[in-house]
């Protein structure tokens, strides 16, 4: 057989049921990616004699004869092909996993198609952007500007890897060919609730290719969690590798590596497991009652704060006495808020690879969002010295917190050091659902009072959320989760209580919003409500109770924090947002008076960085090639640190970005880094790169002094110079010479997350919604957001629009089914789906004119936050449209309908 | 995604004989969906395109589909200018979930086989009064009308081996004007409802198909425009609850208000445009 891939031709023969995708990749073009595997995605996207297809789909031998070109073929003779081009000057892509895809689906769209991006899109999924990028890159439009020596802050200066990312060639962690790799393949619990009586692995070890079958007795037996955190005292140690009881089902059970993924799959089904079912608990109140199934009878050793009572953790707390306040309260909201579980749904799927050097070194190439402390983790488990664990991440195809967890390195490392050979583990989209982490559902009951003027004078929250099976973050989420959502309001009069409560459902994880999300859409809800109830307009009623930067923010206690107001505004955002409804955008709602319209808006105010501890450090130095060496331990996933870390270092050593070179998330190039999570991608890495250019600075002009012998006011650093009394010493020279005194121009700088600064967001929907079908239509969308000086407003303006559709498809669409049995029925992109680019409208965003304090030059972090009040305020819309309040999600058509229809039917009675 | 148990693609040749089937087997056309599924089951597929059949033909009688023929084939079909039912064809073919891309791989036949409620192909074959040519196992054949072919839920009167051959729409039926509407809880997503009415432009009948909303396909026949009341209690009659589906894709009560609800707006748009 015979194939042609990119003008070349191969002659190796592709397995029977193999599809094109992975023979694509074995043939060695990375460029094809994995999202789903089922077609959904289309991140696999190639030509078939010009003919774009999803490859996952095309079986294989039916490509032979045919013209195969994948994203690495498209550029010709060194140059970019239009549409590639054009998705690195709109700057298209955040985390680039779904771009190979997604250039390759638009650079095959006629004129016509063009016309109707929502339809020709529809089989190419985004998680990160919100399709603004992708939009405007397919209509021609530049967002980047031009990387001016010294004025790489403010700029819209586009990303490092944008050319990589473009071709194909930036790779991503299984994009890379290893030899004698082994793959592995787990078996997992069909049980909700189980005790492994006996497993038997003959039949498995017996399949040709398995080298491989480990068990809970085959790995080490030591509790720990997966969850990644600086000190990892703030979660509980309630998860063994594998175990001997099972607590949801999708729990890994037994590990087989085999030679191939096929023995590896068969050696799975030979795999004979017996089980004793255990009862099993879905609903966290009735997990809390007396006489439930215990799932963790463990030692206090633990950190779970009533095993018995499968509470991992609870907070009560308050101010004043919320009696009284409701007492004086001429208006009271009461209600029950319940969020579900949603999937982070990240194109690339949790991955890594492990392998032995010589020196039986450990390396482990991952997707992660924390290699640090995975490493960390590790030394851990295997009872290794930290200088023999190497762990590395090149691209992350996306993470949204669910990489701030080890959920692959951990039984890799373990297969590896049993059979000293390396091994791969990738997950497929559907343990991406049953094996990974969700966010947390809650259930919130609020009750909120106000005095006619509408001053607050209580607000009590209960919070009860599922943490699921295991402990990961479900504590860390919960202090969120009353924090930031309720110290936003002024009011003397505050009761939390809440708890974190064990499952046998699939354990929840960090991911973007980290437990506010839930508080926020109760807490913006009853606001809401408060301020109809009164007849007063929503934004003014939040003007009169938000905190107000000379106040204390007090939350469930008032103890004094290290979080204050590096800058403040909450207040700007509010005029921005409600300016821009008031003077609309020209959408009408459709015609037909069954369409029904409302506007809505809400608030969120974020405290960034965790409470607890979080560290990054930062090694900057000239090299011998006139370029500034950066290395830094956090990783980039599509947050867009990479672009600020350059941007940085030019705006304080007055070069340009293409004179940054960057090394990243390596625990052996790099100094640790606690992790790109919480939000301190800006504000702790970026903080560390800061110090470390200034410190850069004073020593390049210290050196530049002495060196020539002038007064060092007469030097000066140029983009690519050092300037003495006149005299341009060229960076190389001048790097050079300083090597040639022993005094090499390199320096280390570490940065903490401390003190915290807040940001804010406010947002706001018009919206049409039919009262029939109960179709949402988005007329106009509004977001005002306070991230301080804003280092790159492109990028920044890019992760606020892809933090709206992350939050209109946990408001609109998502949701993970379950049946009875604890199993979800939705475990694929068809069935679970996430917002395509027909489903999400242009968002207009507002920055606040602040400049912080404590964050670099001025920063605040804006990756996360802007989630947060992306739900209340749509259902807010929807409320002020139909006048029905909605106490859960999501706001889809059928739930909507059903609400009306009941609404009616009661109106009528 | 790549299938690993199979260990063997046959290329059944022969047009009329029969087919030496074994456990383990499956009829592959597209692959559009056996490829998005793990199918440990399956050990050997039997390559529907080494039949070479003609994927569309127009004649007296009407049109006839082969199972084999694309989508995207489907889609761009130039029609007899007397075809009043020809928009229809293109309404369905974009009704899917699916991708553009998938229709230059995904088959007519694939789609009806699979039978999933929200199959718009089989929408459009109940419609327009399809036949499915069904070639048996043993090699003789089978004509079923398509709402009889699919009864269920991912269900259909296939057995092992049965093959999907074509699917026969009457010239009759393509002459009949359309009414289409469709409502998916996404934007552009999976159909929750989606329903066709046609109007002989001769005789007056007038057919209600009713898919997505019901497990399986169902057709109501009315010797002429019903008034609204006949309408709902035809639907009232022929629906019972338990057909209207449940899944993640839209709950069944309101699948049954948007079947009212589109049956209605279909009966009255039908009756403004075309009176005999």
């Amino acid at each position: 057989m015979s194939y042609i891939v990119n003008g070349r031709n191969f002659s190796k023969e592709p397995r029977p049921g193999q599809c094109l995708r992975t023979f694509l990749r074995e043939l060695g073009w990375f460029g094809v990616k994995k999202g789903c595997d089922a077609g959904d995605c289309g991140a696999c996207t190639v030509w078939l004699d010009g003919v774009p297809v999803h490859s996952c789909l095309i079986p294989a031998f039916r490509a032979e004869g045919h013209q195969v070109t994948t994203i690495e073929g498209l550029a010709k003779n060194g140059e970019l092909h239009p549409m590639q081009r054009a998705f690195v000057e709109a700057q298209g892509f955040q985390c680039g996993f779904c771009t190979a895809g997604m250039i390759m689906t638009a650079a095959s769209l006629s004129e016509e198609d063009r016309q109707d991006l929502p339809r020709v899109l529809k089989g190419n999924l985004c998680r990160c952007t919100g399709y603004h990028g992708i939009e405007d890159a397919i209509r021609g439009i530049k967002n980047i500007e031009e990387d001016r020596p010294g004025a790489a802050c403010g700029a819209g200066l586009r990303a490092p890897a944008s050319e990589a990312i473009v071709t194909g060639k930036v790779r991503y962690t299984l994009d890379t060919e290893v030899e004698g790799l082994l793959h592995m393949k787990l078996v997992r619990s069909p049980h909700a609730h189980a005790r492994i009586v006996s497993i038997r692995k003959e039949r498995a070890l017996a399949v040709p290719g398995v080298h491989a079958v480990l068990t809970w007795e085959d790995v080490p037996r030591r509790l720990y969690t997966t969850a990644t955190h600086d000190d990892y005292h703030v979660d509980p140690n309630d998860t063994y590798m594998l175990d001997n009881v099972v607590r949801f089902v999708g729990q890994r059970v037994v590990a087989v590596v085999a030679e191939s993924e096929a023995a590896a799959e068969e050696g799975c089904r030979c795999v004979e497991i017996e089980y004793e079912v255990l009862p099993a608990v879905f609903d966290p109140e009735e997990a809390m009652r007396l006489g439930a199934p215990v799932l963790h009878d463990k030692s206090p050793e633990s950190r779970i704060r009533r095993p018995g009572q499968n509470i991992l953790l609870e907070i009560h707390g308050g101010v004043g006495d919320v009696a009284a306040g409701f007492a004086e309260a001429d208006a009271i909201h009461e209600g029950t808020y319940d969020t579900h579980r949603v999937q982070h749904a990240h194109l690339e799927t949790h991955c890594s690879i492990t392998w032995l050097d010589a020196q039986n070194r450990l390396h482990v190439r991952t997707s992660s969002q924390t290699p640090h402390i995975t490493k960390q983790k590790l030394c851990y488990l295997f009872s290794l010295y930290p200088d023999s664990v190497h762990v590395f991440c090149e691209r992350v195809g996306g993470g949204f917190g669910g990489k701030q967890e080890v959920l692959t390195e951990d039984i890799c490392a373990a297969a590896t050091l049993k059979t000293g050979r390396p091994v791969k583990l990738e997950f497929t989209r559907e343990e991406q659902f049953i094996g990974s982490t969700t966010r947390h559902p809650m259930r919130v009951h609020i009750k909120v009072g106000a005095r006619r003027d509408g001053t607050l004078t209580a607000i009590q929250i209960r919070v009860v959320s599922n943490t699921g099976a295991y402990g990961n973050h479900g504590g860390e989420t919960l202090y969120a989760s009353c924090g930031e959502s309720i110290a936003v309001y002024r009011c003397p009069n505050k009761k939390v209580d809440a708890y974190s409560v064990y499952t046998n459902t699939v354990p929840s994880g960090a991911i973007r919003g980290y437990g506010m999300t839930q508080t926020i859409f109760a807490v913006e809800s009853a606001m809401d409500e408060l301020a109809r109830t009164l007849k007063i307009d929503p934004f003014e009623f939040r003007r009169r109770n938000i905190v107000r930067p000379e106040e204390q923010m007090v939350a469930e206690s008032a103890v004094v924090s290290d979080t204050e107001f590096g800058s403040y505004g909450l207040d700007q955002c509010l005029d921005l947002v409600q300016q821009a409804l008031t003077r609309s955008n020209g959408v009408k709602r459709p015609e037909g008076a069954d369409w029904l319209e409302g506007q809505g808006v809400a608030l969120s105010m974020h405290g960034a960085v965790p409470p607890t501890e979080h560290r990054s450090e930062a090694r900057l130095g000239l090299g011998e090639d006139g370029n500034y060496h950066l290395a830094i331990g956090t990783a980039e996933f599509g947050n867009g640190t990479t672009t600020v870390h350059g941007q940085i270092v030019a705006a304080v050593l007055g070069s340009t970005v293409s004179r940054v070179r960057i090394v990243q998330s390596d625990t052996d190039r790099t100094g640790y880094d606690t992790g790109a999570f919480a939000s301190a991608g800006t504000v702790v890495a970026e903080n560390a790169v800061r110090l470390a250019a200034e410190a850069l600075r004073e020593r390049m002009l210290n050196f530049a002094a002495k060196h020539y012998g002038v007064s060092r006011d007469a030097c000066r650093l140029e983009y690519d110079a050092v300037l003495c009394n006149g005299k341009r010493n060229p960076l190389a020279d001048f790097s050079a010479a300083a090597r040639q005194a022993g005094r090499p121009l390199e320096v280390v700088r570490k940065a903490y997350g401390t003190p915290r600064s807040v940001t804010f967001q406010v947002q706001g929907f018009r919206i049409a919604v039919h009262r029939v079908t109960g179709e949402i239509v988005i007329l106009q969308s509004v977001h005002g957001a306070d991230g301080g000086v804003i280092i790159n407003p492109m990028q920044c303006r890019a992760q606020i629009e892809g933090a709206v559709a992350q939050g209109l498809g946990w408001a609109l669409i998502e949701k993970m089914v379950f049946d009875e049995n604890g199993r979800i029925i939705n475990p694929t992109f068809r069935n679970y789906r996430i917002p395509a680019f027909a489903d999400i409208p242009r968002t207009e965003v507002y920055f606040a004119d602040t400049r912080d304090a404590f964050g670099p030059l001025g920063a605040k972090s804006m990756s996360e936050a802007p989630i947060y009040p992306i739900t209340p305020a749509l259902a807010n819309a929807l409320t002020d449209a139909t006048g029905i309040r909605f106490y859960d999600l999501p706001l889809a058509p059928d739930r909507i309908y059903c609400r009306i229809f009941e609404s009616s039917q009661q109106g009528q009675s | 995604m790549d299938l690993n148990n199979i260990s063997e693609i046959a290329r059944p040749s022969g047009r009329d004989g029969a087919v030496d089937w074994r456990e383990g087997d499956a009829w592959l056309a597209g692959g559009t969906w056996l490829f998005s599924e793990p199918q440990p089951h399956l050990r050997r597929l039997m390559d529907l395109e080494a039949f070479g059949w003609e994927p569309l033909t127009i004649s007296e009688q009407g049109l006839e589909i082969a199972s084999t023929c694309k989508i995207v084939q489907l889609d761009a079909l130039a029609t007899p200018a007397d075809w009043k039912a020809a928009p229809l064809i293109r309404q369905c073919c974009r009704s899917l979930l699916a991708s553009f891309k998938i229709w230059h791989t995904a088959t007519v036949g694939g789609n009806i086989c699979m039978s999933l409620p929200a199959g718009s192909l089989i929408s459009l074959a109940v419609a327009l009064e399809g036949l499915c040519m069904i070639r048996l196992r043993n090699g003789s054949g089978q004509q079923v009308p398509v709402e009889n072919f699919v009864t269920g839920n991912h269900q259909n009167i296939l057995q092992p081996g049965d093959l999907l051959r074509s699917i026969a729409l009457p010239a009759s039926a393509l002459r009949k004007r359309t009414c289409f509407r469709r409502m998916s809880l996404t934007h552009l997503g999976r159909s929750s409802t989606l329903l066709v009415g046609t109007l002989c432009p001769r005789e007056g009948v007038f057919m209600l198909t009713v898919t997505a909303a019901t497990v399986r396909p169902l057709r109501l026949a009315f010797p002429q425009l019903p008034d609204a009341g006949e309408l709902r209690a035809k639907l009232q009659d022929k629906i019972p609850d338990s057909l209207y589906l449940n899944d993640v894709h839209g709950a069944p009560a309101y699948r049954k208000h948007l079947t009212f609800y589109f049956a209605e707006e279909i009966r009255r748009e039908l009756a403004g445009t075309e009176r005999p």
